[in-house]
């Protein structure tokens, strides 16, 4: 199995993340609030994202995945863990310095319709960023690159003076990509970019994006739980339960020869849109639910619902261990 | 989706406040000229703050000398709005009370909005002083306002100043309880969210991204202060913590006439009605403005104009 | 072929709005079979749920109004019952899923009493008769630990387990029709592949027949027998599930085949998305509302709107160019 990096993708890391730990702490209590207990959206997680590639960072809703990409950015805190930022330690930055980091580093949001503020033009909206971080001294070079900007995503200039209400989903969220890239970030982390459109709008914005990262030379932290979607956009996935990330490596092996019992399950659960492939197709369809992240289960996070776990598998959690083909997986039952 | 907007000009980057503001009393200008309500209860709001400032010099009679002999008068060529109970003429004192009222009244208002809204959207984002700063407005809000305003005024001492600050204490801690909810609200959206994402700070997150989002809320409330100050007022004046009974206002009136309702039903009815019309005036224009600073409701305005 | 058990016939179902006249549902026709499994797939705005409403007659009137047209269920025309013969038809006959499990059920009533409610109405069964068909129900439609879950709230259930519980209410009857209208969308994928499965079992076992509204083309390949395509409130194609999936005629079912992108593809396989925007209800354009977003359009596309027609047997497709379309070309 091979997982040489495909395209332009360097061999330094831009984004490395060490057993990074993000835990909310539950409070009860009318006046006085004591702590009872704390929901560990994330819980050791080590990931890297080497310049140039795309990252799919995969897992169902309480994953932790949403709370990872946050957490890059410092939108929420870290409990524990380190995350460096081309060399920079992200976690102990402060102030003004944060401030910059989100310079450096975009974001564009699942809901199309909450992310852009209602009461600002969508030429402001985009300009944004660079009036923050003073990026041009002039006024006027502002509107040039905004202008520039609506060129490359695909919207007409003469639609910066109207306001997010008059445009459709698909629109906004090019709005919202637009602001993402106009302080000229190196990574993006897209937050389910896609999943609330519809279908042919999907298509045109994951397009947008596989044009965007040759153009301007990005890399992507790529959220989402639609795994064809996934699948289209990555050279690495990475897989993610209860916290925990249970299998990592490049996306062609992982799609075709999946390790971890979890993956497995995810994958073949996602129907294809081909009836008379689906229907030949053999299902690992997964019981119950996903226990909840205040009270996971002691040992590997998913022996609960997991088919093939043993005695050990309720005691001791399984490590990362890498694999011939550069694969991490954490399970105590997989042998390549 | 369709194109609602102004399609004469093009795009600018964030054109400064002035012109921002000008735009707006421009588009409430223009819907004045087509919305005959609005533009009466502008004209209300003009005719209030002339009698506000000339009403004294206009007055026919010494609204402050009691005429024993003329007592209770209805309505009548001479006396419009007909006499008091000590035989003074309601007209004149309807109209020099506007002084005082519409002073307690914006005062009040103006006071308790700024201070209400700025020591919200600062708490908002200071865990610590939020929970200090909100037992102490809930400790505020635990007492009715009067019998607090009437406590605050018999340590200070009753005076036109005092009795504005009185009301302001309370109207302000109302505002910060009302504020402080909308903008913790507010501050979950996801472009606020995003606006921190791109690295936007704090106090350009409170002034663009929040602020202009909890406009409708705060005008809605000022109207309503608007309209209880100026009640309050009175209540204060009825019970000697506000101003003498023979200096006019609205409320002293009103409250005056209250002891002879069957009798001189006039007495607080004069007042009364410039009260409403002004109240209502407020609202309107409020409204209106709120209505113009929401792009969503002002394309929508646009295109009902422009289908009429 | 079995018999038709629903019949939709040239049902146009119209909104008035601020913004004008919203034609959801125009000129609509198709046949669901005894027991088999058709699925009405469309994006946003397409009209696919308020063809179901108007099934279930939920249409809110104003603004909403069935301004024509017929839906026959075993012969009888839905459209001319009383509301008190619906509300019978409606739970006994035909039963519905929707998307939001959390706001279908009541959040202050157990799961039994909320269960036994559906069956009081439809049934003549006793209060113990019913609590017990009610434990019945929830074993069927696979709840662990079924005595406890009865006597839960709504909130103390996963987003699964509540859709598991819309289903057995929906059974409770064993309806002829039952629709599921984007019931797992919501839901993730391991614990959707659990209820379509779940859903698929419970109506062969009872014969019902079962409507799939969804957006998703993947569901549809796995569970649907037929499919029809809607795009702007009227049908584009419709037809058997693996010809549409292997020789789609209509242009926009090719382009959303050829928009999504697939699990078993290459990584970096080119998208073909479909050009332009889903229209505006209120505003469509002229002649098929498709043309303008469409590869084949010819000048007539713009000017005349084509009629669902059969293009071969079991098939029909609404368009002029039909003879040309396909994936490959």
């Amino acid at each position: 199995m091979s997982s040489t990096p495909v395209g332009s993708v360097s061999a330094t890391p831009i984004l490395e993340v060490n057993q990074l730990k993000v835990y909310f702490p539950v409070k009860r209590g009318l006046i006085i609030q004591r702590t009872v207990g704390e929901v560990k959206a994330v819980d050791g997680v080590d990931l890297q994202i080497k310049h140039g590639e795309t990252l799919g960072l995969v897992g169902e809703s309480g994953s932790g995945k949403t709370t990872f990409g946050r957490a890059i950015l410092r939108l929420n805190d870290a409990t524990g863990g380190s995350i460096r930022y081309q060399g920079e330690d992200v976690l102990a930055l402060r102030g003004r310095a944060m401030r910059k980091l989100r310079r450096k580093i975009g974001m564009v949001f699942q809901d199309p319709y909450g992310s852009l503020n209602p009461r600002m033009t969508v030429g402001n909206i985009v300009a944004e960023p660079m009036l923050v971080h003073k990026i041009f001294e002039q006024r006027s070079m502002i509107k040039d690159r905004v202008m520039e900007l609506f060129d490359t995503v695909g919207l007409n200039r003469s639609m910066a003076k109207r306001y997010p209400h008059e445009f459709s989903g698909g629109q906004r969220q090019r709005i919202g990509i637009a602001r993402a890239l106009a302080s000229g970030p190196q990574l993006l982390i897209c937050d389910e970019p896609v999943s609330a459109l519809d279908v042919s709008i999907q298509a045109q914005i994951i397009s947008l994006f596989d044009r965007l990262k040759i153009e301007q030379n990005l890399t992507y932290l790529f959220i989402a739980h639609d795994l064809s979607v996934v699948r289209h956009v990555s050279d690495r996935v990475a897989v993610m339960y209860l916290g925990h990330v249970v299998e990592q490596g490049a996306a062609d092996a992982i799609y075709r020869d999946p390790q971890h019992p979890y993956t497995k399950a995810l994958l073949s659960a996602v129907p294809i849109p081909d009836p008379v492939v689906e229907r030949r197709r053999e299902r690992v369809v997964l019981k119950g639910d996903m226990p909840s992240p205040l009270n996971p289960p002691k040992g590997c996070v998913f022996n609960t619902r997991c088919p093939i776990a043993e005695e050990r598998c309720f005691v001791e959690i399984p490590l990362p261990r890498t694999f011939s083909d550069g694969r991490q997986i954490a399970c105590h039952k997989v042998v390549i | 989706m369709t194109a609602i907007s102004d399609t004469s000009k093009e795009w600018e980057l964030a054109p400064p406040l002035s012109t921002r503001l000008k735009g707006m009393f421009g588009s409430t200008y223009r819907a004045a000229k087509r919305d005959l309500v609005l533009a009466a209860a502008i004209t209300v709001l003009l005719v209030g703050l002339f009698l506000a400032i000339f009403a004294p010099t206009l007055a026919r009679t010494d609204y402050e000398r009691t005429d024993p002999v003329n007592r209770i008068l209805a309505p009548n060529s001479h006396n419009w709005f007909g006499t008091d109970n000590w035989g003074r003429d309601v007209f004149d004192r309807t109209i020099v009370g506007t002084r005082l009222s519409f002073l307690v009244g914006f005062s009040v208002t103006l006071i308790s909005t700024v201070i209400g809204v700025g020591v919200a959207l600062v708490i908002s984002y200071f865990r610590v002083l939020d929970a200090v700063m909100m037992r102490f407005v809930d400790g505020l809000l635990a007492f009715p306002t009067i019998l607090l305003a009437l406590a605050l005024i018999s340590l200070i001492g009753p005076s036109v100043g005092n009795v504005i600050l009185a009301l302001s204490v309370t109207a302000t801690a109302g505002k910060i309880r009302l504020v402080r909810g909308a903008v913790l609200s507010l501050r979950e959206s996801t472009y606020v969210e995003a606006a921190r994402a791109i690295g936007v700070p704090v106090p350009r997150i409170l002034m663009l991204h929040v602020l202009p989002n909890i406009v409708g809320i705060i005008i809605v409330q000022a109207t309503f202060t608007l309209a209880s100050a100026i009640l309050a007022e009175a209540s204060l004046s009825f019970l000697g913590a506000g101003v003498p009974e023979y200096v006019p206002s609205w409320g002293n009136i009103i409250a005056t006439g209250q002891g002879y309702i069957q009798v001189g039903f006039h007495i607080s009815f004069f007042p009364g009605l410039f009260l409403t019309g002004t109240v209502l005036a407020v609202v309107l224009i409020g409204d209106s403005v709120r209505d113009h600073l929401d792009p969503r409701l002002r394309g929508r305005l646009r295109t009902t104009a422009a289908q009429q | 072929m079995t018999e038709s058990l629903l019949k939709v016939e040239n049902l146009r179902t119209h909104f008035r709005t601020d913004g004008g006249l919203v034609k959801a549902v125009d000129d609509v026709s198709f046949e669901v079979q005894q027991g088999e499994t058709f699925a009405l797939v469309g994006e946003s705005g397409c009209g696919k749920s308020v063809t179901a409403l108007s099934i279930m007659g939920l249409i809110p009137n104003p603004p909403g109004e069935i301004v024509s047209g017929k839906i026959e269920l075993d012969g009888v025309d839905l459209t001319q019952l009383s509301f008190g013969e619906m509300r019978a038809i409606r739970g006994s006959k035909i039963a519905m899923i929707f998307q939001e499990p959390m706001t279908s059920l009541n959040p202050v009533l157990t799961i039994e009493s909320q269960l036994s409610e559906a069956l009081k109405i439809h049934t003549d069964l006793s209060k113990k008769a019913a609590n017990d068909r009610a434990l019945e129900l929830i074993n069927m439609v696979g709840i662990a630990d079924a005595r406890t879950r009865l006597k839960q709230y709504p909130h103390q259930l996963s987003g699964g387990q509540r859709q598991r519980v819309m289903i057995a209410m929906a059974m409770s009857c064993t309806p002829k029709l039952l629709i599921a209208d984007e019931a797992t969308t919501a839901l993730d994928v391991t614990i959707q592949a659990q209820i379509l499965d779940l859903m698929k079992d419970v109506t062969e076992q009872s014969g019902t027949a079962l409507l799939i509204i969804t957006h998703n083309l993947g569901i549809v390949a796995r569970y649907a027998n037929r499919v029809a395509v809607m795009y702007a409130g009227k049908l584009r194609e419709v037809g058997e599930a693996v010809d549409m999936y292997t020789e789609p005629r209509h242009p926009y079912t090719v382009g959303l085949l050829r928009s999504v992108p697939r699990l078993d593809s290459e990584k970096g396989a080119p998208l073909a998305p479909i050009a332009g925007e889903i229209p505006d209800l209120t505003n469509l354009p002229g002649g098929c509302a498709f043309s303008p977003r469409c590869r084949w359009a010819v000048d007539r596309c713009f000017a005349e709107n084509p009629l669902l027609e059969e293009t071969s047997p079991g098939k029909k497709v609404a368009c002029f160019e039909h003879a040309s379309v396909g994936l490959n070309v």
